[in-house]
């Protein structure tokens, strides 16, 4: 019961706009979107803060933030993204991108900005299947995952085996901070919000390239509840995606909060 | 215990039941009526003032639908909600 | 003061005069002279510049400093641009305004690095997916490929829309004398539309992206009002001999200086021809094409593919005279004693 003596302590940060995002009811979309607005407002950056939107259920992130927006053709954001940055060095520059965005056609994209140490910061999610698109096998889809075009689950015979980006990535020396995360529990979401802030803290810093991939959910393409949604995430998707830090340059070190 | 409460914003609210899960004294159920958005929105179901605004169901909503609040007493507290 | 000049470098100067900002690259014959000369002089002057990826990921990081406000500019050749053409329906698409070089050669496929021509159509007829024209203008000599290039970033900001200087590997590889221009001090001033970060001003977008098709609708015939606005003003061409002309050859960059010289040979025959040379393939100068058919009594089209501005031509003839045609491909050039014999089957053909 609301009392005159009780103050607030949390609500919506300012660099999230008030507009009801579109995303699927327990989309962990929205928690990541909500992560990284906190983080824009507690590092007061919002106002120089360029995002560069992906091709896929994100592309509508430009809606939902109250700072300048571009957005790139399907995998380009970390191209667009070092145009961006290039040209205006002191802006804070970021991609939020999805795995059929970042992890297949985007996949020359994000390891040469990763190669030249692109002063970005990226946000990758992870949820394991195209979903904008109506669930189809992405390049981060479990062997045996059932999508709309791996209707008798993956068959690595026939496609392969998922991308670890982030253990990918850890390996480019211009890599500067490689973190996996996890938003399926609060645990594991303020443990996300930590890296989203080291990486804009690395990247402030100039030091190098940064990239947070954070597994996430999708309700509506696995065909499950929101809540078994995130125990999917948990008890299927961890074992193959282990949390942790993969990369930490000594460049960035001290821009890191543990 | 600090006391603390929560509102949850029907018009954001899309019944998605996270918050509903990890609330530590299970105080948030799901209505059963719906919102004007045509979801069971999210209500707090507090009657003996159990809720310490922790703010594990604001962490893991992904809509933004719940304020917190939470009963300022000591200065310290002050300083949290600054 | 006039220098000799190598094509590539000579664009890749007169850019740096007109104020470019960022450059991004990709190497690939016969253009990557201009990668090359901008890799030393842009960080020499604190500016952009990337050797990318791809021509990808290229066309995206001009993408992406367009959008930013930066004047930014790529170049490259036939196979490149066609991988450049998704970009660039984005980049009409958000109306940023951005230069590409294109310095055509023998296609399809890998083709060879040899001139070619046979970029006309994925150049004017707009290579990738939606409705739009790019402003298209093709150099025949070094100088006018320096002149073009130091106009092209305020025609792409006049308009916001993207420039392309369609050249071959024979005015990117070969040296001409140069009356280089001064550089230009370009003064910075916001437009209301770029991303420079919104501070004490409300967020600003750059996008493509329109869901709902009336929006789209209404946001292309924004377009298609600067195509017509474009088609009325920025028409070019230069004309040769075309006063007390009876016959005409049209011809654009290396094939018009090849068709120049058959010209002359044949007016010393006593055959009254004259040459017109589009400078804008798009806008395409249809309106003077009409005209010239109907003051000649037959026109030949000189081109260094298998016949693509040679529709064009039709359009703006329609059929009051007859059109033939020389075309040479697989990165050939043709000569002027080809022409010649072209010209005079023109004459032959009409009696």
């Amino acid at each position: 019961m609301l009392t005159d003596d009780m103050q607030v302590v949390y609500e919506c940060p300012d660099a999230l706009t008030d507009v009801i995002t579109h995303y699927c009811p327990g989309c962990t979309h929205g928690v990541i979107h909500r992560l990284i607005a906190e983080v824009l407002d507690e590092m007061g950056i919002r106002e120089k803060t360029i995002g560069v939107a992906p091709v896929g259920c994100s592309v509508f992130i430009y809606n939902y933030f109250d700072c300048d927006f571009a957005q790139a053709a399907h995998g380009r954001a970390p191209a667009m993204a070092t145009g961006l940055k290039r040209v205006h060095p002191d802006r804070v520059v970021f991609t939020y991108q999805g795995d059929g965005d970042l992890a297949a056609i985007g996949t020359a994209e994000i390891i040469h900005a990763a190669a030249r140490g692109e002063n970005i910061s990226v946000f990758f999610v992870n949820n394991a299947v195209y979903g904008m698109t109506g669930g189809q096998m992405a390049p981060t889809t479990l062997p045996g995952m059932k999508t709309t075009s791996s209707p008798t689950g993956r068959d690595v015979e026939l496609a392969g085996f998922p991308l670890r980006v982030s253990e990918l990535l850890a390996q480019m020396t211009g890599a500067a901070y490689v973190v996996r995360r996890s938003v399926h529990d609060p645990g594991n979401i303020n443990k996300t919000k930590k890296a989203i802030r080291n990486a804009l803290n690395v990247q402030l810093n100039q030091a190098g390239f940064s990239l947070v991939e954070i597994l996430s959910s999708c309700p509506t393409n696995w065909g499950t509840s929101a809540l078994d949604a995130l125990k999917f995430v948990k008890e299927q998707m961890l074992p193959f995606y282990p949390l942790g830090d993969y990369k930490v340059a000594d460049s960035a070190k001290s821009f890191i909060v543990g | 215990m600090a006391r603390g409460t929560i509102t949850i914003d029907e018009k954001r609210c899309k019944g998605c039941e996270l918050c509903t899960s990890v609330c530590p004294k299970n105080l948030i159920q799901m209505a059963t009526y719906f919102s004007a958005r045509g979801y069971r929105p999210a209500i707090l179901v507090d009657p003996h003032a159990q809720c310490t605004g922790c703010m594990l169901c604001s962490t893991i909503c992904p809509d933004v639908a719940i304020t917190v609040y939470r009963e300022m007493k000591s200065r310290k507290a002050q300083l949290v909600a600054a | 003061m006039k220098e000799l000049w190598e094509g590539n470098q000579a664009i890749a100067e007169a850019a740096l005069r007109a104020g470019l900002e960022a450059y991004f690259g990709y190497p690939i014959t016969p253009q990557t002279e201009l990668l090359e000369y901008l890799s030393r002089k842009m960080p020499e002057l604190g500016r952009a510049f990337v050797q990318a990826e791809s021509e990808i990921g290229t066309i995206n990081m001009v993408y992406g400093a367009a959008s930013g406000g930066a004047r930014a500019m790529t170049s490259s050749s036939s196979p490149g641009i066609s991988l450049m053409q998704e970009g660039i329906s984005y980049i009409v698409g958000s109306e940023v305004p951005a230069v590409i070089v294109d310095m055509m050669r023998g296609g399809p496929g890998l083709g060879n690095i040899a001139p070619g021509q046979a970029d006309y159509f994925q150049l004017t007829k707009g290579g990738g997916h939606g409705d739009y024209h790019p402003i298209v203008l093709a150099p025949w000599s070094v100088q006018e490929a320096v002149d073009l290039t130091i106009g092209a970033f305020d025609l792409a900001e006049k308009y916001r829309h993207v420039v392309i200087l369609a050249a071959d590997g024979n005015i990117g590889q070969m040296m001409e004398p140069v009356e280089m221009p001064a550089p230009r001090k370009i003064e910075k001033r916001d437009r209301g539309w770029e991303l420079t970060g919104a501070i004490n001003r409300e967020h600003r977008l750059i996008s493509s992206i329109y869901l709902q098709p009336e929006v789209l609708h209404k946001h292309n015939e924004k377009i298609q009002a600067k195509q017509r606005a474009i088609e009325q003003n920025q028409v070019r061409y230069h004309e040769f001999l075309m006063d007390d002309a009876e016959y005409a050859v049209i011809a654009f960059g290396t094939s018009a200086r090849v068709a120049h010289t058959a010209i002359t040979w044949a007016r010393a025959k006593g055959i009254r021809v004259g040459l017109h040379r589009p400078i804008s393939l798009y806008p395409f100068p249809y309106a003077r094409v009409a005209e010239i058919s109907k003051r000649v009594r037959a026109i030949l089209v000189v081109e260094m593919n298998a016949g693509q501005m040679l529709e064009d031509v039709r359009l703006g003839v329609a059929e009051r005279v007859p059109v033939s045609f020389y075309g040479v491909m697989g990165g050939r050039v043709p000569f002027p004693d080809e022409v010649l014999p072209e010209i005079e089957k023109l004459v032959n053909s009409v009696h």
